[in-house]
């Protein structure tokens, strides 16, 4: 996209190190002059703010690393040893843990309007399949980081979800063993999980810079979702979008410090205070609040389809719920991108959002009475909105005239 | 805002309709009766004289059946604690013995920086001395209790802060007894009613009682009565202050922080509003 490039060396040491490594060039390229839609709403800053999310999990979690002994006897004492004795530690550990779930609020957002906009549609399928891969290197790495306070929620929510490995016919027992490093999650577990929690950080960081490097080639979907025609439909990134979202960065972090200073342990489970006990089954396992509505699909599934008992049938109903988020753009064929002009669609969006917040809520349920009922009834809408709601709308649907460009639109929103 | 108020309404309606099954299952549950601290809300900070009656309390009556590993003497000196001066803590710690390989005969007195001794050297010695029931360490047990509350309720918990659920349940337990079970429980030996506690039947006997302890004059010259819901209460904050001892210094950097990133913020709109005037968008 040298297209968009204004460099020009401006001495003779600059003009000596673009010709071998133009990083300046790509710098100003990429970071500076990249033309970017000027319609994005606020729902757009939150890849910026998810980049920030990333660095800080990053730097809080380096130091911590520095205190922290990833062994039975020692892991839960040297979390409270951090958060007791190192400087500044309580509010570093604080920031860590609630960082986690601050990523998540806006990994979520980020998603949604992706699925509003229709974001993964053509040319950008492969920028989304990146983003798919992000979330779930994202919560792999979140539920490894939760087993390392070694606390009671972190063992027992262990135990659990490592038991959907030996859910995969033949194989599962061994890969389970494989994953635990024993019959039971132990001291293995610990060693394998900090060494997968610190090593995958990485990766999702450089998958990110293959997202943006799949951004960079379409350039940014917009609130009404036509393709950039011309210069007059763009403004470069800097000042005006570093500017936005950094104002956006400041204002996602007055909630993140409200929970970091606080009620830094809000957000968490009081039995995590308690320390591991393989004797010891707390009375309600409950995940991570981003896990949840995962794990009500997974737990949704109580009954027996032919030779695939409830167990694999709940393993497969949550890898597809996720192979659904991956294969949406080949699901929903609407040529219309943005939600905005698509008159029924709205309504399916809407309901898929509240229905998302309900099983979330279900997931910290117990399972039973009316609550398995409504764990199976979301679930049911979870998959028939992928699987049959856009297919058909792209059908049936009529949208709504879209404007010729952004530019028109934009005058149009202004002169109305 | 008609629309929103009964949207939030209904929420509300098909919440409680959601919980009524839950709270029938969980059946007995006597709700924990929140308290008001100190410490709670943006501006908390412990009230030093009731950190000092209720260590008091944990030294007088818990210690002899609960340990606090992770305390060390030295944090009763640190500041946004009971704060006691360092010739109070040295001669407190040198009251104590602890266990060291390089001292003569294994044991020597403490010094501030030890550990606070254990009372037992192990779960089962522990468990052998308390009719097989194993008294919780203190160390972070005021955060690792809560009190569940009933949707929406604990959705206000995430802007009100509300972290004071562990000793809210610590109080109501402590006050919580009853001499006689209700008809229809069967009390073993060794066992105790108490309202508060899961399943009622805890193993821990009444441990505190009106006139148990005799509190001396604060430094400030301040009294507390001598009643069981004025100990419970000390030494519950004392229990707060032992698993969260930074949390004065936590808020008041937060204080800052938000102070901060709140005019920040607002400078940055303005920048971002000049800077984006002269563009349609």
């Amino acid at each position: 996209m040298s297209e968009h490039s204004t460099y020009v060396p401006g001495n003779a040491v600059e003009k000596w190190l673009d010709d071998r490594l133009p990083v300046v060039r790509f710098a100003k390229e990429h970071l500076m002059d990249f033309p970017t839609p000027k319609n994005l709403n606020y729902w757009w800053t939150f890849g910026a703010i998810l980049v920030m999310c990333l660095g800080v999990q990053i730097v809080t979690g380096i130091i911590l690393a520095m205190h922290y002994t990833p062994n039975v006897a020692m892991a839960f004492d040297s979390v409270e040893h951090i958060r007791r004795n190192v400087n500044g530690g309580r509010i570093i550990q604080a920031t860590h843990a609630v960082g986690a779930s601050m990523f998540f609020v806006a990994l979520y957002v980020h998603i949604f309007r992706g699925l509003f906009y229709g974001s993964y549609k053509a040319p950008r399928e492969i920028l989304w399949i990146l983003g798919v891969l992000i979330f779930v290197l994202t919560m792999a790495t979140a539920f490894m980081g939760y087993i390392l306070p070694w606390g009671q929620m972190s063992f027992w929510g262990a135990t659990v979800i490592s038991n959907i490995f030996s859910a995969i016919p033949l194989v599962g027992e061994q890969i389970k063993q494989l994953v635990l490093g024993g019959f039971a999650v132990g001291n293995p577990t610990l060693n394998r999980f900090f060494s997968l929690h610190y090593l995958l950080p990485f990766i999702i960081a450089a998958v990110v810079a293959l997202h943006i490097w799949a951004l960079h080639v379409p350039g940014n979907n917009n609130p009404v979702g036509v393709e950039v025609k011309d210069s007059r439909d763009t403004v470069p990134f800097h000042p005006y979008y570093t500017m936005k979202d950094l104002f956006a960065m400041v204002v996602f972090l007055i909630p993140f410090a409200w929970f970091v200073f606080f009620a830094p342990d809000i957000l968490g489970h009081p039995d995590n205070y308690i320390e591991a006990n393989s004797q010891v089954t707390p009375a309600h396992i409950v995940p991570e609040w981003y896990l949840l509505p995962f794990y009500t699909i997974l737990r949704a599934i109580d009954f027996n389809v032919l030779f695939i008992d409830s167990k694999l049938g709940g393993v497969i109903a949550m890898a597809g719920s996720m192979l659904c988020l991956l294969v949406v753009p080949w699901l929903d064929t609407s040529k219309v991108r943005s939600g905005a002009f698509r008159p029924m669609f709205k309504w399916f969006y809407a309901l898929f959002v509240v229905n998302f917040i309900g099983l979330m809520y279900l997931g910290a349920q117990p399972a039973e009475g009316i609550y398995v009922v409504l764990a199976k009834v979301c679930t049911a809408y979870y998959f028939i909105y992928f699987l049959v709601v856009l297919p058909v709308l792209s059908r049936i649907e009529t949208p709504r005239p879209l404007p010729t460009s952004i530019s028109e639109s934009v005058l149009g929103k202004a002169h109305s | 805002m008609f629309n929103a108020k009964s949207i939030l309404s209904a929420i509300a309606l098909a919440g409680a309709m959601l919980l009524a099954p839950a709270a029938q299952a969980a059946g007995e549950a006597v709700p924990i009766e929140k308290q008001s601290w100190t410490f709670s809300g943006i501006f908390g900070t412990y009230d030093q004289n009731q950190l000092q009656r209720g260590f008091q309390i944990f030294r007088e009556v818990c210690a002899s059946c609960h340990g606090a590993r992770l305390i060390a003497f030295r944090n009763l000196m640190e500041p946004g604690g009971p704060e006691f001066s360092e010739a109070q803590v040295r001669a407190l710690a040198a009251e104590y013995e602890v266990a060291d390989p390089t001292a003569e005969g294994g044991m020597r007195p403490a010094v501030p920086a030890d550990r606070w001794p254990s009372p037992f050297a192990n779960e089962q010695e522990a468990r052998d001395a308390n009719g097989g029931a194993l008294p919780p360490d203190f160390s972070v047990l005021a955060k690792a209790r809560g009190v569940t509350d009933a949707f929406p309720f604990w959705v206000f918990n995430y802007f009100t802060g509300y972290q004071e659920g562990g000793v809210d349940y610590i109080y109501n337990l402590l006050t919580g007894y009853h001499e006689e079970a209700p008809e229809g429980v069967e009390v073993g030996d060794g066992q105790y009613y108490n309202e508060a506690f899961p399943g009622h039947l805890i193993g821990m006997a009444p441990p505190l009682a009106d006139g148990l302890v005799s509190y001396g004059e604060g430094e400030d010259g301040s009294t507390a009565p001598a009643t069981l819901d004025q100990y419970s209460r000390d030494v519950a904050a004392f229990m707060m202050w032992m698993a969260e001892p930074h949390l004065v210094s936590r808020k008041q950097t937060g204080f800052v922080v938000l102070l901060f990133l709140v005019l920040f913020a607002g400078l940055m709109y303005a920048t971002k509003r000049k800077l984006w005037a002269g563009i349609e968008h």
